[in-house]
């Protein structure tokens, strides 16, 4: 992989670039994918997150709605990121993700692209913006179990 | 003449800590959200808790007599500050309650078909409370169009109707700050028989606000936008109006009597809105901060925002990068955005330069409609700001397309 962590013009870059193109953006009506709406009174993000799970995997995942750049690189990055996985497997990227935020060691590997919201952190307020989609897969998740209990 | 230097020295929050916050010079440009205390707020607090501690309304001993004298007094001084009678102001716990208390209680005379006429800049807590006494009786809300902003009177006239029974409006805007002719719209309102509400949040701490020369029915407004505390508030009625208004709460001391049967006879306004325990200290420390402002005229306050706000306006057009949304308004409110920049990464990027502004849709989501954007910055000014806050200000968005390089070395 030519990413690099240590290298933040590049860092930077992604952020810009999944912020101007987003990836996974689409409106999805598709019954099967469970719609997750983030918002708040307290943050002007108004996300949506589409997520279609199969035989124990995110066979999709998707995303709309309108966010910070901070919020929007994070969910789009997501996206690309949990595509494809188990559940367990975006669960384990999921924590590995808010260790990050919460200034814990972490599997750097693991976050790949991720990684460029290593130091969202130094302005607190943001931590919410960048894992406003990860919540919203978490809920996802949830919605998903109680369909099979 | 506003002189914020020496005003700051009456201000913990400047004085206390050398005029920084952590590191940085504290540029604080949120005062629509909420304003700083001067020491002789706090103090008031503190002489309640400190010297004279006791429930109001309830003891027959001498140091209970003195929390009624204390508190009896706040609600003068308070009374005197907006030109109203002592009957006809009831604390509250703040702007949002008092318009509760007044919608809750005008819903009685609202049947199906009648209106209730509101603008879209109006703030959550001025439409809310309307949505659910429109559910529940009947009438229908409406919207003063804003035509570009401003209010247009032949639009009022327009507006208004024999069905028409209650105008709520803010008298300044808490996104764009525009100021609404108010003593028009009131007489236009009771040419029809309609309640004239007003939303004072904005306007009582910056404008002089005479509801006996305004000829309004109802005023809000809350004391932590005025140097106050938190947690105390005013409804303001006509007296004839509080006398046919039920309470929002019922409890202890607004009753005079009851009995087993559900018979409930209720004290007289204002105490018969005053359910319960009152923010006593609250009432003291609001007493004092009209003392503090009446030092000032409200004009002087007037002119210093407006010139603060100017400053800004020049210097964000001279940055070339920002659109701003009310140049042309009448008050220390300025709404912008950097182009190309969500809102909420510009002011994250700001306050990392320690100034500090709001973003979003400042609680009042019917506006992004009328000016055609999400969400905003909105800076805001008071007396003790200053032309060096300004600078930093325009200084800080100058380069504000670079809010990511907060996040990298
Ligand atoms: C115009 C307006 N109305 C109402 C409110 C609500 O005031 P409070 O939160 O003090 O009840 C505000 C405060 O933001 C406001 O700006």
């Amino acid at each position: 992989m030519s990413f690099s962590i240590k290298d933040p013009m590049m860092m930077r870059e992604i952020i810009l670039d999944n912020y101007q193109n987003p990836r996974n953006f689409e409106e999805v009506e598709d019954q099967r994918y469970i719609t997750i709406h983030m918002d708040s009174a307290s943050c002007i993000d108004d996300i949506y997150v589409y997520v279609l799970f199969e035989d124990g995997k995110v066979k999709d995942c998707k995303w709309s709605g309108k966010g910070c750049a901070i919020s929007s690189a994070s969910t789009s990055i997501m996206t690309e990121m949990v595509k494809g996985k188990t559940e367990e497997e975006a669960k384990k990227m999921m924590a590995e993700f808010n260790k990050m935020l919460a200034n814990e060691d972490y599997d750097e590997e693991l976050l790949a692209e991720a990684n460029c919201f290593k130091n969202v952190n130094r302005q607190p307020s943001r931590i919410t913006c960048a894992n406003i989609s990860w919540r919203g897969l978490e809920k996802a998740m949830n919605e998903e179990d109680k369909k099979h209990e | 003449m506003i002189d914020p230097y020496k005003i700051r020295s009456d201000f913990p929050m400047y004085h206390k800590h050398g005029g920084k916050f952590g590191d940085k010079p504290l540029i604080y440009l949120d005062n629509a959200a909420t304003t700083f205390k001067p020491y002789a707020v706090i103090k008031s607090e503190e002489h309640y808790y400190e010297d004279i501690t006791a429930n109001a309304h309830r003891g027959d001993y001498s140091l209970a007599h003195e929390v009624d004298v204390a508190y009896e007094k706040a609600r003068k001084t308070i009374a005197d500050f907006i030109n109203a009678r002592t009957d006809e102001i009831a604390f509250t716990s703040g702007d949002s309650m008092a318009l509760n208390q007044i919608a809750f209680g005008l819903g009685h005379k609202l049947h199906p078909g009648d209106e209730i006429l509101l603008s879209e800049a109006e703030h959550a807590s001025n439409i809310l409370p309307w949505f659910i006494i429109s559910q529940r009786t009947g009438a229908k809300i409406k919207y003063l169009p804003l035509s570009d902003n401003h209010v247009n009177l032949d639009e009022v006239e327009k507006a208004i109707s024999e069905k028409t029974k209650i105008v709520s409006l803010a008298m300044v805007s808490n996104v764009l700050g525009y100021l609404l002719p108010i003593k028009e719209i009131a007489q236009i309102a009771h040419k029809h028989h309609a309640i004239m509400v007003v939303d004072g949040a904005q306007s009582v701490p910056h404008i002089k606000t005479d509801v006996k020369d305004l000829d309004i029915d109802f005023l809000a407004f809350s004391g932590h936008k005025m140097l106050g505390p938190t947690g105390i508030g005013v409804m303001y009625g006509k007296r004839e109006l509080l006398d046919d208004l039920p309470p929002l709460l019922y409890g202890g001391e607004m009753n005079a009597r009851f009995k087993s049967d559900g018979y409930i006879s209720l004290e007289e306004p204002p105490l018969k809105f005053e359910a319960g325990t009152q923010n006593i200290a609250g009432a003291l420390g609001l007493e004092a901060a009209c003392e503090y402002l009446n030092q000032f005229s409200f004009d002087e306050i007037h002119a210093h925002e407006l010139k603060l706000k100017r400053l800004a306006i020049e210097g964000l057009l001279a940055n070339g990068n920002a659109e701003i949304y009310n140049a042309d308004n009448d008050t220390g409110i300025i709404t912008f955005n950097i182009k190309n920049v969500f809102s909420q990464d510009a002011a994250s990027y700001l306050a990392e330069k320690g100034v500090f502004v709001r973003t979003g849709q400042h609680c009042s989501k019917l506006t992004p409609d009328l000016i055609h954007t999400d969400s905003t910055i909105r800076a805001s000014f008071y007396i003790y700001n200053t032309v060096e806050d300004v600078k930093a200000l325009v200084e800080a968005c100058k380069h504000a397309e670079d809010f990511l390089d907060v996040f990298f070395d």
